[in-house]
């Protein structure tokens, strides 16, 4: 297919692609493979990119690693679904379970920026709540940090983003207005908000880190609809037009087509650097702090690469639990057609949004909840829906697309809830690399199916209620999350608040794959929010002096205290 | 099949030296228009299958000539082997089930009627599809590759994927198509930019 790729690594030679000008470079400082960097970060998306720029601004040494290329979106990514799947991780995965997720277009990226290069822009916030959802609402796990300051790390990323929303959000304690002003309401959104009005619920317009006013390089977003597949004009607020530039400017060094594929021990203990993949052959690099950013698939896998004799099921993993209580986010929908001209290709996909089903706890039989936004898919993407949903084609098929521009869409973002048994293992299989590729096992229990029909009853009567005739249903899945969880108990978790492996105590995880519970919100928010928040402990542990002794754990915080003297 | 076209006089190529279309676009879609890849991973027996597939899957109008071309999009992606991204435990793999499917498609229509899927009527090929769709088949190469996992899971989606992937498939469902740098400004119910389709009663 034609592809308008970088073919080789463009940051390198003292300089990286300044994404927001056309053939423009900006400096950037390198380091060589035997500096010792403060830390090596895996992964360069919502969380690696964002703890890439907050590490550096607060002046430590940085190398961050992406396996993807070095995109510049307004010369290379076209308005052509094909064209940009591209910006995907379509290396093969093994999928498994009973309920086989699809991995690829809309979970996966591989790029520098990863999946926020082609996200949806969704910018939501946990209900407060979720944070202790075991001790208040009765399932999952609680978290290990508060909401109360979380909250105060997603003011920092939504100024950060200048998240375009409502003055007011509906749901949940008071918040001051957002940075910028909400974008318009599109036919698509409005069919929502009829839906909704008429069955006695809010709803609001969307908030999303696409700008809504200049910013700095980045014009207002001009509405195309291609958000999904990469913004071409930079209106979007991703990591690689927000985070990495700051990264940039804050003497952070990038290394684009970069596959790390170990991670090495040192006989001390403690990590010591990492083995990528660039232009054709292995290097190493060291560093004193080694941080996992590749998302809820590839963290897992490269601990699991990394096994050696001291951790021969993994680095991390003493316990067995990396990989594990592995979530997705069910994505159920429901379709139907409007006698209007609805044109749902037109501005970001999901432009309104209802969360009364996170904030609601009555009338529910299930745990957990769900936020439900309007649709927006190309042809491509809706084909595909009639297709593997409904198996159409031939005449039928025909039939359905003509309807193309008077459909509206309703669909979840269905809370899970964590499972042991829903897991990333290592599959017998190689990559390119010799690595070993990752087989990611799924199915849905009881709960979630319950949490699911009730969404898709709920919607069924919003969309007829806003006027749509002949609807129908489609499943699929979101994100990933879990599989190295966060907690404060080293035998139930990964690692500790600050993403710190209770094993090692100079191996870090920074991205979704933290979620103790995975809430009926779009993660990256949440994602970048928790890397704003290790990048201050961080901070806070290296003026103490506390980076260099194993993290604590009121649960054994005694018997370490003896091992580690 | 002729069909009444709901938005005549519409294309979207027509706006491709307007600001909807940016350069990258354009060098992208020129190339699937004018230069559709050779046949390079299928054989010559297994394309015939392919394509005559293709025809049912999407039935295009009888007055486009010619029609859009979905087979060499697929022999290219088999060919550069680009997976989605996923593989079904338990499943051969994109490229193998490719092979396999079409031969036993090809096998199906022969057990049941008694001719090669490309020689049976349109009717007939439908019938066959509808059998692989449902599972109700007995082709034995089946036992390796579930019927309806492969027909819904594969065949479907990398037919529909290649069709609306073209200008034209865009044109008939009235798609603003490429956009960017010009994107649009009229958003609300029945509301359209002077550079998209409008819909005829």
């Amino acid at each position: 297919m034609p592809e308008i790729v970088p073919p080789a690594p463009r940051g390198k030679d003292g300089r990286a692609p300044d994404v927001l000008r056309p053939g423009g470079w900006v400096p950037m400082r390198q380091y060589r493979d035997n500096d010792e960097v403060d830390f090596a970060i895996v992964g360069t998306g919502a969380g690696g990119g964002t703890l890439a720029a907050r590490l550096a601004e607060a002046g430590f040494s940085v190398v961050a690693f992406d396996a993807g290329p070095w995109f510049r979106p307004l010369e290379e990514f076209a308005s052509d679904e094909l064209e940009q799947t591209k910006l995907y991780w379509t290396d093969n995965r093994i999928v498994a379970g009973d309920n086989p997720i699809e991995l690829g277009h809309n979970n996966s990226g591989k790029a520098v920026g990863g999946s926020t290069v082609h996200f949806a822009m969704v910018a939501l916030r946990f209900r407060p709540e979720w944070f202790k959802a075991r001790t208040k609402l009765g399932y999952g796990a609680d978290w290990p940090v508060s909401w109360q300051e979380m909250w105060r790390y997603y003011d920092e990323v939504e100024d950060a983003l200048k998240i375009a929303g409502p003055v007011r959000f509906p749901w949940g304690p008071p918040r001051r207005r957002y940075p910028y002003r909400p974008h318009e309401v599109n036919a698509a959104g409005l069919v929502l908000a009829h839906g909704a009005e008429k069955l006695g619920i809010k709803w609001c317009p969307t908030p999303l880190a696409t700008v809504s006013a200049p910013r700095g390089l980045s014009p207002p977003c001009v509405y195309r609809g291609f958000c999904v597949i990469g913004c071409s004009t930079n209106a979007k607020q991703s990591a690689l037009v927000v985070w990495i530039p700051r990264a940039l400017a804050a003497g952070a060094e990038i290394r684009d087509l970069a596959m790390v594929g170990r991670i090495e021990l040192g006989p001390n203990g403690l990590v010591a650097g990492v083995h990528y993949h660039r232009e054709g052959e292995w290097r190493f690099q060291r560093a004193k702090n080694v941080v996992v950013a590749g998302y809820a698939i590839e963290t897992p896998r490269l601990l699991l690469n990394s096994a050696c004799p001291q951790f021969p099921d993994g680095l991390a993993n003493s316990n067995g639990l990396v990989g594990k209580y592995f979530m997705v986010q069910s994505n159920d929908a429901v379709w139907g057609t409007m006698d209007e001209e609805i044109r749902w290709y037109k501005g970001p996909p999901s432009l309104a949004l209802t969360e009364h089903w996170n904030y609601t706890d009555t009338g529910k039989d299930f745990f957990g909840g769900y936020a439900y936004m309007s649709q927006g898919p190309l042809p491509i993407e809706f084909a595909r829906t009639l297709a593997s949903g409904r198996g159409l084609w031939g005449q039928a098929l025909r039939d359905a697309m003509s309807n193309y521009i008077h459909m509206a869409g309703l669909k979840i973002c269905g809370e899970v809830l964590p499972r042991e048994h829903n897991r990333v293992e290592l599959a017998d299989a190689t990559d390119e690399y010799g690595l070993r590729t990752a087989r990611v096992v799924f199915g849905y229990c009881d709960n979630d199916n319950r949490l699911r029909r009730h969404a898709v009853l709920f919607m069924r009567d919003a969309l007829a209620a806003a006027g749509a005739r002949d609807i129908w249903e489609s499943e699929s899945t979101a994100h990933l999350n879990g599989s190295c969880r966060m907690g404060e108990d080293p035998a139930t978790s990964v690692v500790n608040a600050d993403g710190r492996s209770w094993d090692i105590p100079n191996l870090w995880v920074c991205d979704g794959s933290l979620f103790p519970t995975v809430g009926g919100v779009n993660p990256s928010l949440t994602i970048q929010a928790l890397a704003c928040r290790t990048a201050d402990r961080i901070k806070a542990m290296a003026a103490r002096g506390e980076l260099d002794r194993p993290a604590a754990s009121p649960a054994r915080t005694a018997a370490r205290a003896v091992e580690w003297s | 099949m002729t069909e009444r076209n709901r938005f005549p006089g519409y294309s979207t190529l027509a706006k491709h030296d307007t600001p909807s279309w940016n350069a990258q676009t354009r060098a992208v879609v020129d190339k699937r228009l004018n230069d559709p890849p050779p046949r390079r991973f299928f054989t010559e027996e297994e394309w015939s299958v392919l394509v005559a597939i293709c025809a049912r899957i999407i039935l295009q109008p009888t007055q486009r000539d010619p029609n859009v071309p979905i087979a060499p999009f697929i022999d290219q992606k088999m060919a550069e082997n680009r997976g989605d991204g996923f593989q079904q435990a338990g499943l051969p793999g994109m490229q193998q089930e490719w092979r396999r499917g079409l031969s036993a498609i090809d096998t199906e229509a022969r057990l049941r009627f008694g001719a090669a899927f490309v020689d049976l009527p349109a009717g007939r090929q439908d019938d066959v599809l509808h059998m692989v769709q449902d599972g109700d088949v007995c082709a034995p190469a089946w036992a390796d590759l579930p019927a309806q996992q492969f027909f819904k899971g594969r065949l479907l989606i990398d037919i529909v994927t290649m069709y609306y992937a073209h200008p034209q498939a865009w044109d008939e469902i009235g798609f603003g198509g490429p956009a960017s740098p010009r994107g649009y400004v009229r958003m609300g119910f029945d509301r359209y930019d002077p550079w998209e389709a409008v819909e005829h009663a």
